[in-house]
């Protein structure tokens, strides 16, 4: 199954290569002042490329995850920010995607993310948790039709500019820390009061800042799953599949740069084979190695999808956890080499070679769920769940 | 079975609450259950029982209850024995 040639959408890589041209033309900008890229963001909405995971009996495309992917890796080569604030948007939308559906209130919201293009935020970050998703101290409180919630959110990415955000609790005031729930509040229904200031070595762009959110709304918008199987079916292995299309674009463009750099080389000096050619070579083998990682483990996903007792199993759950551990920590190593191909051009900002944003951005692949938490779960999984001898099984 | 079931779960399964409070049908997940201590649950069974779990029994299904649980060991008993 070649899935890349199956990009199905209606001009979805012409589409995505529009944003991708405007959000590169601000990339520098966005970066330099830690700003959102509304520019990028506004041309995403001008489109439709919102809508396009939604099924197509709701107004959506029925877009696939190598579909989205795909325009993850479009937009990252341009700037990082932007495409991460796509792939999160559409990490939130496979909650609703994957088990809002046959709900009423949230089909009728998925209708109005495809008409209205609207823009969804998390919220899983809490204070005195830190990025550990599974767990919260916050309960939402129902009271008859309305649910209320207050969360000390560390970490909201574009929350000041979502329209609205999806944001996990305790599913009661008695709940385990375990027992969670994911509600949809729309951007009239919350109130975010900040206390922390985005101010990191790369993804600028995504302007996470903290906040004190507090909310109330009718709880229909509760998912009715509850978030253990939301995480394990869809969110966990969207994340690491949209986050890893994203990451490979930087590398790839990462690399595009080296290889333009070697090119001018070998055109100064007719010839001789410029000094960083070999290094480019070692660097494409590599850039191929994560490509193949996420192919594969999209292929994977496909073909769970329609089984949830394989979406939950363990072998699903190791193998989602490998593609995020093996595309983050690679595409420092292949940035690294571009860097060494193009020299001081590469290192110094404002040259056509420039990589420090590359290199600064990639660095926050490794602790977006950190990669320490993720090898010690696969390792607590690894004490029962027994490896595949097989090479294609 | 299940007895043993709940003695390895008050052990090993980290539960804010006591097993003794919990029905056969309780959802453990809701109760607690971390993923962690599933894994320390599993283990513990595949001891107790002299058993090992397939892979396609290691899912958030097989150990969403203590009849689950029930369920998921016999059938892989009941699988030795009729090999």
């Amino acid at each position: 199954m070649n899935m890349m040639s199956e990009i199905r959408g209606a001009g979805l890589v012409e589409r995505a290569r529009e944003v991708a041209a405007v959000a590169a033309k601000h990339a520098d900008a966005v970066d330099k002042e830690g700003r959102f890229p509304h520019e990028a963001v506004a041309a995403m909405k001008s489109a439709r490329l919102f809508g396009i995971q939604i099924p197509i009996l709701l107004g959506g495309e029925g877009a696939t995850i190598a579909e989205i992917a795909e325009v993850c890796s479009i937009i990252a080569q341009e700037c990082a920010s932007s495409a991460m604030i796509f792939a999160m948007h559409h990490i939130k939308l496979s909650s609703c995607v994957s088990h809002g559906m046959g709900d009423e209130w949230h089909e009728a919201f998925m209708h109005r993310i495809v008409r209205e293009q609207l823009l969804l935020g998390s919220a899983t970050t809490e204070a005195g948790i830190g990025g550990n998703l599974r767990n919260s101290i916050c309960a939402i409180e129902v009271d008859g039709d309305v649910c209320r919630l207050t969360k000390e959110a560390t970490v909201i990415s574009y929350g000041k500019q979502a329209d609205a955000i999806l944001i996990t609790s305790r599913a009661h005031k008695d709940a385990a820390s375990t027992d969670q729930v994911m509600t949809v509040f729309l951007k009239d229904q919350y109130t975010l009061e900040q206390t922390h200031v985005w101010d990191t070595l790369g993804m600028r762009g995504t302007c996470s800042d903290g906040f004190l959110f507090k909310a109330e709304a009718p709880s229909v918008q509760i998912l009715p799953k509850p978030f253990a199987e939301i995480a394990a079916e869809s969110m966990l292995a969207t994340c690491h599949l949209l986050w890893s299309g994203v990451w490979y674009g930087i590398a790839l463009n990462a690399v595009t740069r080296a290889q333009a750099f070697v090119r001018a080389a070998a055109r100064a000096n007719p010839g001789t084979t410029p000094p960083g050619a070999l290094r480019l070579a070692e660097a494409t083998a590599e850039l191929h190695l994560i490509k193949s990682n996420v192919i594969a483990g999209m292929e994977r996903f496909e073909a769970a999808k329609e089984d949830p007792a394989q979406l939950s199993s363990m072998g699903f759950a190791v193998a989602m956890n490998n593609v995020k551990i093996a595309t983050s920590q690679k595409i420092l190593s292949v940035i690294n080499q571009a860097m060494m191909i193009c020299g001081i051009a590469g290192y110094k900002n404002g040259t056509p070679y420039s990589l420090g944003r590359h290199l600064r951005d990639a660095h926050s692949a490794q602790l977006m769920i950190s990669n320490d938490r993720i090898l010690s779960n696969t390792a607590t999984m690894l004490t029962v769940h027994k490896l595949d001898t097989s090479l294609l099984g | 079975m299940k007895d043993k079931i709940r003695e390895l779960l008050g052990k090993l399964g980290g539960l804010p609450v006591a097993v003794d409070t919990l029905a056969d049908s309780a959802d453990l997940y809701a109760a607690g259950l971390s993923s962690f201590a599933s894994v320390q649950l599993m283990l513990g069974i595949e001891d107790a029982f002299d058993i090992e779990f397939p892979d396609h029994l290691l899912n958030r299904k097989s150990f969403a209850s203590i009849d689950a649980i029930a369920e998921t060991v016999s059938a892989i008993v009941e699988g030795r024995e009729a090999a």
